[in-house]
């Protein structure tokens, strides 16, 4: 799987809340059509670490590059100008407003005049919520009026939107039923096929090992390790979360 | 799966099927409720004062008197839909007034020589920048320096009323230019005549706008309202901007007045004649201003950007949105229109005194609140916070015209304003919103 320049390399990043260390010393990357899944147990630092790719957190040391030169991340703004696109596990939507104003928000289409064009977002937003859940229908309806599945269907129809060419999904089917949980699954491989890079965190091992070709565990802020997903087990990967040791290595 | 919903955001609840009856007008029920509210307090009111409540000239000052507060109003919506509030807005006024009347008094006659048309142009710039300035001030203050709202303009409401005081050395201004003094009511309406021409450009605006949306919507393939629920609308735009027009302009400018007015421009008033005042210019300036208001909440990216930080900050700043310079532009558009209203509140006394807009910023975040402005955040309307300015005044007024004392007045005005709040609380929870 790794060949030529990774699409991104987060090299020795460490970040510390008050006296928290969340995250302490860790290098992950991803390549151009791959997906990296990043697991442990709660609180073991996985939301920090792409939080500090996607710009909401500043890391207190590290380097980050994208295609092999080195960026500096300062907010949300400067990962979007490198093409990176987050779902988050909060979903960060605004509450108080509809669908197409979430999925734009900060990147509005306006007409000649600078106003704003809700009609022409609305129906770019039907467009593409009919290909991830065409089940959709509240778009005249503040996200707050949403059930769960469907306001991370925002969420993640967001992050897909901008043709992003690196993907953070935080938890992305955690509300999700069964068939929508199928539709983004889908919807991974699909961009994969186009050559995204995706870090998916996620705590469900057999959706991870199913959709994932590599996998970066952590434990107390620190990186356990980063294996093939062929060339372990899901319990091998379950110690590795529970115990934070690599599996042995067979010869 | 239901019929698709209309895409009024907002002001629709969940999904239904096929709307039907008044549904179909897809009227927001709240703006329904403050106007019923409205009409109770004026039916009830002309009852008690023998029909002089609602005649065209009690309109008409009813109009000039809630100008000022109004202005103000439509800026508070925004600090308030950014869950911030801002107590100063009544000092930031009288320091603005005091700046534009020793200006237009005592600077520039000395630089443009006495009664020249410059003098009230530079004036109204001159306190629309110290407005602005304090407004961003106040706002850097609160988005930069991250000092709570409440606190910011605490300490505003003491320094700026106290800031005119100096300026003026506590003394009473005036009388202020006769120019600016046109836009305080009274001293300078449109005549019937540009009434009409105003009338029949609002009610033009309107109609081309409801066929415009109507039509976007149908090219999109989204679904719209029946036809007779849009005439319905038009007509109910309609009427209620003419009907306004043909109350202010029914109000006759006394004989002796008019006679005056002729004998300044030496010319005889004929026999006979009668003429309205018209729509006063300060009522023009509110329209100018709500629609200026209206067009920055809901189409430009400004107003989606104030509505999604009051709905989420951490999502609107996960997305881009700088919040802290959201939070200097709020301010400074506060600032700008408490300079607004100054410019209204002293041409209209033609004085600029010590006491000037004391106890506005209670009435304004009043007239916000009632106008369904949710101090949580993310919520409220331009219309509301005017209509809740007009509720206001109308029940001040009222109380005034019927006799009560001014401390029982202040007692139901109080009782009237957490009154509304509960209301407004039930009616979020029953609509889910
Ligand atoms: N903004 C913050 N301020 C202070 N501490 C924080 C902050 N964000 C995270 N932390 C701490 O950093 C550690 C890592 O948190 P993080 O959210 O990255 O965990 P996680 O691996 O995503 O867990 P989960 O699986 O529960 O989502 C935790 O101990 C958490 O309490
Ligand atoms: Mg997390």
């Amino acid at each position: 799987m790794e060949f030529g320049t990774p699409l991104v390399e987060m090299k020795n990043i460490s970040i510390a809340f008050g006296g928290v260390q969340a995250v302490d010393d860790v290098s992950v990357d991803l390549y151009p059509g791959e997906v990296v899944g990043l697991l442990g147990h709660n609180g073991a630092g996985k939301s920090t670490l792409i939080k500090i790719l996607s710009g909401a957190y500043k890391a207190d040391s590290g380097e980050i590059c994208i295609n092999g030169t080195s960026v500096t991340i300062n907010s949300p703004r400067d990962a979007r100008t490198n093409n990176i696109e987050t779902i988050y596990q909060t979903l960060a939507l605004a509450d108080n407003l509809d669908a197409a104003s979430n999925l734009f928000l900060g990147r509005e289409i306006t007409n000649s005049f600078g106003l704003v064009n809700d009609d022409a977002m609305e129906a770019e937003t039907r467009e593409i919520m009919a290909r991830l859940n065409p089940n959709f229908k509240k778009f005249a309806s503040p996200v707050s009026a949403l059930s769960g599945g469907q306001r991370q269907s925002v969420a993640i129809a967001r992050a897909v939107y901008f043709n992003a060419k690196i993907l953070i999904m935080d938890e992305p089917t955690a509300a999700l039923g069964v068939h929508e949980t199928q539709m983004v699954a889908e919807l991974i491989e699909e961009l994969k096929r186009q050559g995204i890079g995706i870090f998916l965190i996620s705590h469900d091992i057999q959706d991870v090992f199913k959709l994932c070709d590599r996998v970066s565990v952590m434990k107390n802020g620190q990186l356990v390790g980063t294996e093939n997903v062929a060339d372990v087990t899901e319990d091998d990967v379950l110690g590795m979360i529970i115990l934070g040791k690599q599996p042995e290595k067979a010869a | 799966m239901s019929q698709t919903d209309t895409s009024n955001a907002g002001t629709s609840g969940p999904l239904t099927t096929q709307r039907k009856g008044l549904a179909a007008l897809e009227l927001d029920m709240r703006l329904i409720g403050m106007i019923a509210a409205l009409l109770v307090i004026w039916i009830a009111f002309a009852a008690f004062t023998d029909g002089r409540f609602l005649t065209p000239r009690n309109i008409f000052n009813l109009t000039i008197q809630t100008v000022s507060v109004a202005i103000m109003a439509t800026g508070m919506v925004f600090v308030i839909v950014t869950r911030h509030i801002d107590l100063s807005v009544g000092s930031v006024l009288g320091v603005c007034s005091a700046a534009m009347a020793m200006l237009q008094t005592q600077y520039l006659p000395e630089i443009f020589g006495l009664g020249s048309p410059f003098i009230w142009i530079f004036t109204v710039i001159a306190g629309v920048i110290v407005g602005t300035a304090i407004g961003a001030f106040h706002g850097w203050m609160i988005g930069y320096l991250t000092i709570p709202a409440f606190i910011v303009t605490l300490g505003g409401l003491l320094v700026w009323r106290n800031v005119a005081w100096h300026m003026t050395d506590g003394q009473t201004v005036g009388p202020l230019d006769p120019t600016f003094a046109i836009f305080g009511g009274i001293n300078g309406t449109l005549g019937e005549t540009w009434s009409w021409i105003v009338g029949a450009v609002l009610t033009a605006g309107a109609l081309i706008m409801l066929v415009q949306s109507r039509r976007t919507k149908a090219a999109h393939g989204f679904p719209v309202k029946p036809r007779w629920a849009e005439i319905s609308l038009g007509a109910i735009f309609t009427v209620s901007i003419l009907g306004f027009i043909l109350i202010i302009n029914s109000y006759q400018i006394p004989g002796p007045r008019l006679a005056r007015q002729f004998a300044a421009r030496g010319e005889v008033m004929p026999e006979g004649l009668e003429m309205g005042y018209g729509i006063p210019i300060s009522a023009l300036l509110l329209i100018v201003i709500a629609i200026v208001m209206t067009v920055i909440a809901r189409r430009t990216r400004l107003g989606r950007y104030i509505f999604a930080t009051g709905g989420n900050p951490d999502a609107a700043e996960l997305s881009g949105i700088d919040t802290r310079m959201l939070t200097v532009k709020v301010f400074a558009i506060m600032g700008a229109l408490c300079a607004i209203s100054a410019v209204v509140a002293s041409a209209r006394l033609t004085n600029h005194t010590n006491d000037i807009g004391t106890l506005d910023e209670l009435r304004v975040i009043a007239a916000a609140v009632i106008g369904g402005t949710a101090l949580s955040g993310g919520l409220g309307t331009i219309y509301g916070a005017i209509l809740g300015a007009l509720i206001m005044q109308s029940l001040q007024s009222g109380m005034a015209m019927v006799g009560v004392d001014a401390p029982y007045q202040n007692i139901i005005v109080g009782a009237v304003l957490v009154l509304a709040v509960w209301v407004d609380i039930i009616y979020r929870r029953r609509a889910g919103l």
